[in-house]
C-alpha cells in the first residue's frame, strides 16, 4: 500500500531539489522560473494527497487556484523578462544590480 | 495493489530524476524539456491519488501553454550558454548544503512516524460511477464561486500586464488608429478624390508635342 508519508515525502525531495537548483542557477533567470514551478509542482502533490487521503475535496479546489495563480504568475514573469533581456541584452541574475541588491 | 506501488516508485523515480536534470542542465531547451517530463510523470501521480480532473488539467494547461511559452521565450532570446556554465560549480556546495538540511528537517517532520498508514489509512477505492469533475464542479460553483471569480480577474489581469509589458510601438510601422476612425463624418472626411497628373506621354522627337495633363476622375 502507498501511504500518505510516501507522498508526502516524494514533495519533499522535489521541493529540496528545486530549492538546490535556485541556489545552482544563478546566472539563468529562465531556469530560476522552472525551479519556482517546480516547487509549486511539489506543494501541489502534497495538497493532492492530503485531499486523497483525508477524503476532503476542498485540497483540489486549492490546488485549481494554485494553477491558475501559477499560470498568471508565469505569463507576467516570463514578459517581464522578455522587457529585461530588451533593456539590459542579459538575463544574468548578478548583473542586474541597479537597486544594489 | 503491487502493481499499484510498483507505478508509485516508477512514476516517482521519473519524476525525481527528470527534476535533477531540470536543474543541472545548462542548456535551457534542455531544462524545459525535462520539465515536461517531469509534469507528465506528477500529472501521472496525481491520476493515482483520484484527482483526475486536475492530472488533465495540469497536462493540458501546463505542458500545453505555459511550458511551450518558456520554449517560445528561450528561442526569441539569445542567451549564451557558453557564459552559463560558468559559476555552476562555484555555487554547488552551498546549493548541497541547503538541499540536504531541508530535505532531512522534511523527512522528519513527514516521515512515516507522523504520516504513516496507522494514523493515514488507505481510503476505499471510489467505485465506478464516481465523477471526480462532478464533485469538483459541485463545490467550486457552491462553496468558492467567490474564489474562482476572483480567479478569473486574475487570469484578466495577467493577461493585460503580459500585453502592456511586452508592447512597444515603432515608429516606422503603418497602423489604423480606430479611435481616429470612429470620428470620421460623412462627407470631406470620408472620401477624398485626388487629382493626379499623369505621366506626359512620351512622344518621338519627330512629332509635335501634345499638351500633357489630362484628368481623370
Amino acid at each position: 500500500m502507498i501511504e500518505l508519508s510516501d507522498y508526502l515525502m516524494l514533495g519533499g525531495v522535489l521541493f529540496a531539489i528545486s530549492v538546490a537548483g535556485i541556489f545552482i542557477n544563478r546566472k539563468n533567470l529562465i531556469v530560476l522560473l522552472m525551479c519556482i514551478e517546480l516547487m509549486l509542482l511539489a506543494v501541489n502533490t502534497n495538497f493532492i494527497a492530503f485531499s486523497h487521503f483525508l477524503g476532503d475535496m476542498s485540497g483540489q479546489i486549492f490546488v485549481f487556484f494554485i494553477l491558475t495563480v501559477a499560470a498568471a504568475e508565469a505569463a507576467i514573469g516570463l514578459a517581464i523578462l522578455v522587457v529585461l533581456f530588451r533593456n539590459r541584452r542579459t538575463i544574468d541574475v548578478e548583473d542586474l544590480d541597479a537597486l544594489k541588491g | 495493489m503491487g502493481f499499484e506501488k510498483f507505478l508509485f516508485y516508477v512514476l516517482a523515480a521519473t519524476l525525481i530524476a527528470a527534476a535533477g536534470m531540470v536543474v543541472t542542465r545548462r542548456n535551457p531547451v534542455h531544462a524545459v524539456l525535462f520539465l515536461v517530463v517531469a509534469f507528465f510523470s506528477s500529472a501521472m501521480l496525481w491520476m493515482l491519488l483520484e484527482a483526475e480532473f486536475l492530472a488533465i488539467s495540469l497536462v493540458l494547461v501546463y505542458v500545453g501553454a505555459v511550458l511551450v511559452l518558456f520554449l517560445f521565450v528561450i528561442m526569441m532570446l539569445d542567451v549564451d550558454i557558453a557564459t552559463l556554465k560558468a559559476q555552476f560549480i562555484r555555487h554547488l556546495p552551498l546549493a548541497l548544503v541547503v538541499g540536504v538540511i531541508m530535505l532531512v528537517e522534511i523527512f522528519l517532520v513527514v516521515g512515516p512516524g507522523n504520516f504513516g498508514g496507522e494514523s493515514f489509512p488507505n481510503p476505499a477505492p471510489q467505485g465506478p460511477d464516481y465523477n471526480n469533475t462532478r464533485e469538483l464542479g459541485l463545490l467550486l460553483y457552491s462553496s468558492y464561486l467567490y474564489p474562482f471569480e476572483i480567479a478569473a480577474v486574475i487570469l484578466l489581469v495577467a493577461i493585460v500586464a503580459a500585453i502592456r509589458l511586452t508592447l512597444r510601438h515603432r515608429p516606422d510601422t503603418k497602423y489604423l488608429d480606430p479611435s481616429k476612425q470612429v470620428y470620421v463624418r460623412k462627407g470631406p472626411d470620408r472620401v477624398q478624390l485626388i487629382r493626379v497628373p499623369p505621366e506626359p506621354r512620351r512622344v518621338p522627337p519627330t512629332a509635335t508635342p501634345t499638351s500633357g495633363v489630362e484628368d481623370e476622375a
